[in-house]
């Protein structure tokens, strides 16, 4: 990491090591809050505070703590900024936060802020680990966003709560696509994502682990 | 470092200071935001009332539109209004819980899936309180996958719909949740709950295909069973386990003895 620079830091996690399509973290909030775009926005916005923050402050203390608990030390920084995130969207943005419901409170979980404190933030400068973390929370917004202006389009047929495509129920023209509200339709687009981003860099495709094997002769049953 | 750092004496101060730390931050964060919290919770609630009620309009002042309600709080087994709670700080949805304003429905009577219903409740009038435009009632019933929970507006006769809404429900997005659609929403005005006999037994249900008639409300294609859990929620609320005996008060030709009766009758059952 000592080449490491300020840009790189912050780009790389965006595209070429994305949290969500290359590291495959992160894909349970991913499904639950990106059937609009204003909500993915908000879980984006509140990701990247966290993360930047709970590696900020790993970082700070990062000589102090000590091996055997540095689970439950980072858990407690975490858990500690994703409560004050989700008492701030209930002051400010009471709406968001009903929509977003128990999914900012599950940003705890989120494998990409543990994934970042514990495999950056532990090694790294304050100032270092809070740009990573601003850079893997856009990474992860990135895709949220991606998915999320797919799944409105073509499942409400509105961007950003605009209409665009006038659904039928409101007498337009667009029968919109009832699959893409529903969690699995995510896991097309976000392979599809992934599809594209190998496409496009092929270093990260990974090793084959498991090739399959030739059939085995076929034998006449005895 | 790495000797001192896991020392017994070391892990426990980490632990401790941090535990002190995000407590502090923690604690403050949720005291200093509840006063706006609640101020967004009480926005909340009033605004879904002026939304049923047919008087919301984006961007309007709420409180002031709210001035034209009053909320009461009513006796569900006499149908009278009570003052022994404050209306405006009264949780009825809480209140169920409480042996005392609350009740566990046996399994047959118990249609909307509730299992536990309180027996005092807050309903909101519209203009005149002594002689309301509009009757505001709060309903709640299991829908395809959980709790829904809205307001059904009545006009002053007890029996004519003004409209419904709901402002929480985990139904399928699409199809259930099309509940809150103004286009199925507006299919309820004018619909007519009790049929004309004076019956305190609802009429009012969602069918399939196309309602034929004033008691009938057109389905939801796709959500079968969510507009089973709407019928049956109002099946409960509007029968004199629910509202009946309240909404009968405003109601022109329903005999005021046969409430009664209804009434003893009910007690006989719940004894």
């Amino acid at each position: 990491m000592a080449d490491a620079t300020t840009k790189s830091v912050l780009t790389s996690p965006v595209f070429k090591n994305n949290p969500i399509a290359l590291q495959v973290l992160g894909i349970c909030s991913a499904l639950a809050v990106t059937t609009s775009m204003s909500v993915s926005l908000v879980m984006t916005l509140a990701v990247i505070f966290v993360c930047a923050f709970s590696n900020l402050f790993v970082s700070l203390i990062r000589n102090h703590i000590p091996s055997s608990i540095r689970i439950i030390v980072q858990m407690t920084i975490i858990a500690s900024l994703v409560i004050v995130v989700d008492q701030i969207l209930k002051a400010y943005a009471y709406e968001m936060s009903k929509q977003l419901s128990v999914f900012v409170g599950l940003i705890i979980t989120n494998c990409i802020i543990m994934g970042r404190a514990e495999g950056f933030a532990m090694q790294n400068s304050p100032k270092m680990s809070f740009i990573d973390g601003i850079g893997n929370g856009i990474g992860y917004g990135l895709i949220l966003m991606i998915v999320g202006f797919f799944r409105e389009l073509f499942g409400s047929g509105s961007v950003f709560g605009f209409t665009v495509l006038q659904p039928v129920q409101d007498g337009g023209w667009y029968v919109p696509n009832g699959l893409l509200l529903l969690p699995p339709s995510a896991f097309f687009i976000i392979g599809l994502i992934i599809w594209v981003l190998r496409s496009m860099n092929p270093e990260q495709i990974e090793e084959n682990e498991f090739k399959m094997k030739h059939n085995t002769e076929p034998k006449e049953a005895v | 470092m790495a000797q001192s750092n896991n020392s017994i004496k070391k892990i426990l101060t980490v632990a401790f200071a941090l535990c002190i730390v995000c407590s502090v931050i923690v604690s403050t964060a949720a005291v200093a935001l509840r006063p706006m919290q609640q101020l967004n919770q009480e926005l909340d609630r009033k605004t879904n009332v002026l939304r049923v009620a047919n008087l919301y309009e984006r961007g309007m002042d709420v409180e002031a539109a709210f001035r034209e309600i009053t909320a009461r709080v009513v006796d569900a087994r006499t149908g009278e209004y009570t003052d022994q709670f404050d209306p405006d700080t009264f949780d009825h949805f809480e209140a169920r819980r409480d042996p005392a304003t609350g009740r566990t429905l046996s399994g047959d009577r118990d249609i909307a899936g509730l299992s536990r219903v309180e027996n005092y409740v807050t309903v909101y009038l519209v203009g005149d309180p002594d002689d309301p435009d509009q009757i505001i009632l709060p309903i709640r019933g299991q829908g395809l996958w959980g709790l829904m929970r809205g307001y059904l507006a009545v006009e002053g006769d007890g029996n004519t719909i003004v409209g419904i809404t709901y402002y929480e429900h985990s139904e399928t997005p699409g199809l259930g949740a099309e509940v809150n659609n103004p286009r199925w929403q507006a299919l309820w005005e004018g619909k007519q709950i009790f049929d004309e006999e004076g019956d305190l037994n609802p009429a009012i249900r969602v069918v399939k295909g196309s309602g034929s008639n004033e008691h009938e409300v057109d389905g939801l294609s796709g959500a079968t069973l969510t507009a089973n859990g709407v019928t049956n929620m109002l099946q409960f609320w509007l029968s004199p386990e629910g509202f009946g005996e309240y909404l009968a008060r405003f109601r022109s030709g329903v005999d005021q003895d046969d409430a009664r009766d209804a009434d003893v009758e009910l007690e006989v059952e719940g004894a």
